[in-house]
């Protein structure tokens, strides 16, 4: 836990804290904060910055009514949240939530590369991927912006190098070529907001079909 | 007995003692608050009275959650209200980092709960030395009218100490959990 040196950026846990941040990449960030115990600081921190917001806005008074409603429903029998799965070693709690707390089902990509898909929608997508050690992820660019979290092994790329619970932020400037590290398979979470484009690895017209 | 702020004492009071006094004052002193940042977010009178309640009746059902060594009232509610919001106008929740346990003992460390406070009194004079057009820019980031790429990373707020408090908090509780093992 103490060995990760790419976190998340302020910006962006400002924006998971005020809930702009698309579903894919708030997965991520949700993610990597189960594993970091700097960005959950830093989380409880921007958390605070809207605290002091609240605690500075124009009163704007409530009703009687309002307060009475409020007052009279603290006895009610109430559904307490169901228990939230746990993490593993492997898979960080919103992981294991959104597998609906079975393993992954892998789908080929390709040599070396295997993809589960989490969640696909208009806000973008976030899946799961497994690159055999020494394969790329098939070379691509990007659209918009695309979060990378490593949960087993280590990818290296122009950036640097990527270990358990590193995050990677690429914007569509970075064209980048993962390598999973000898030793275990590299897993990672990954969130796009865009379809990703492959420059070269695989044709163009099968981008539909695996989704990505 | 050291003395926290009236918003910390009652939210004790309401988290150890079901007291329904306490839960009243926080009401009074937070639903005007949330009512006000509500109707700034667009909120109409209707729905923002539907919020409030749900957000001062999440307060009360999960104060057993609420630890002062790690986060600040105001902080706590602006979340619960945050999350509250994001159900109503996208109709989904949030991916959520894993809750962390409670620790085992309800002794409170005095100091690290008035050092939480101290940052945030630091934190509220930073905000009201902003310029308007800053602070408007503030407020938009955290009501969530902006996008990441809007958000400016450096707001000129003293974030850092507040940061390295809450980690005292959560090594705290980090050693706490080895203890108990
Ligand atoms: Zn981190
Ligand atoms: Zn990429």
């Amino acid at each position: 836990m103490t060995d990760i040196a790419h976190h998340i950026p302020d910006a962006l846990l400002a924006s998971y804290v005020a809930g702009s941040l698309a579903r894919p990449f708030a997965m991520v960030v949700a993610a990597h904060v189960s594993i970091c115990e700097e960005c959950r600081a830093n989380l409880a921190a921007h958390e605070t910055v809207g605290g002091a917001l609240l605690h500075d806005f124009e009163p704007i008074s409530v009703s009687d009514d309002l307060r009475d409603r409020v007052l009279g429903h603290l006895d009610d029998p109430f559904l307490a949240e169901p228990a939230r799965p746990h993490g593993n070693p492997t898979y960080p709690a919103p992981v294991v939530e959104a597998l609906g707390d079975k393993p992954p089902r892998w789908r080929s990509l390709g040599p070396g590369a295997k993809q589960c898909i989490l969640e696909a929608g208009k806000a973008g997508s976030v899946r799961l991927l497994h690159i055999a050690p020494g394969f790329a992820v098939p070379d691509h660019t990007h659209g918009g912006l695309e979060l990378t979290l490593v949960l087993q092994g280590a990818f290296t790329d122009e950036t640097g190098r990527f270990g358990r619970g590193d995050l990677e932020v690429a914007d569509d400037d970075l064209e980048h070529t993962p390598i999973a590290e000898q030793g275990m398979p590299c897993i990672c979470l990954a969130a796009t907001d865009a379809p990703l484009k492959f420059s070269s690895f695989m044709p163009r017209l099968l981008q539909p079909l695996f989704q990505i | 007995a050291t003395s926290f702020s009236e918003q910390t004492e009652w939210m004790l009071k309401v988290r150890d003692a079901r007291d329904r006094t306490a839960f009243a004052s926080l009401f009074d002193h937070f639903a005007p608050r949330l009512r006000g940042m509500l109707m700034k977010n667009g909120f109409g009178a209707a729905q923002a009275d539907d919020v409030i309640q749900d957000v001062m009746l999440s307060v009360w059902r999960k104060a057993s959650s609420f630890n002062p060594e790690r986060a600040e009232v105001s902080g706590w509610i602006f979340q619960i209200a945050r999350n509250r919001q994001i159900d109503v106008i996208r109709k989904e929740r949030r991916p959520m980092p894993e809750d962390l346990a409670m620790p085992e003992s309800t002794d409170i460390d005095g100091e690290q709960v008035l050092g939480i406070e101290q940052e945030v009194q630091k934190l509220r004079s930073a905000i009201a030395r902003l310029t308007p057009d800053q602070r408007d820019l503030v407020q938009k980031a955290y009501l969530g009218e902006l996008t990441h790429s809007e958000i400016q990373a450096e707001t000129g707020l003293p974030l850092g100490t507040i940061k390295s408090r809450i980690r005292l908090g959560l090594e705290r509780l980090r050693f706490e959990m080895k203890g108990e093992r």
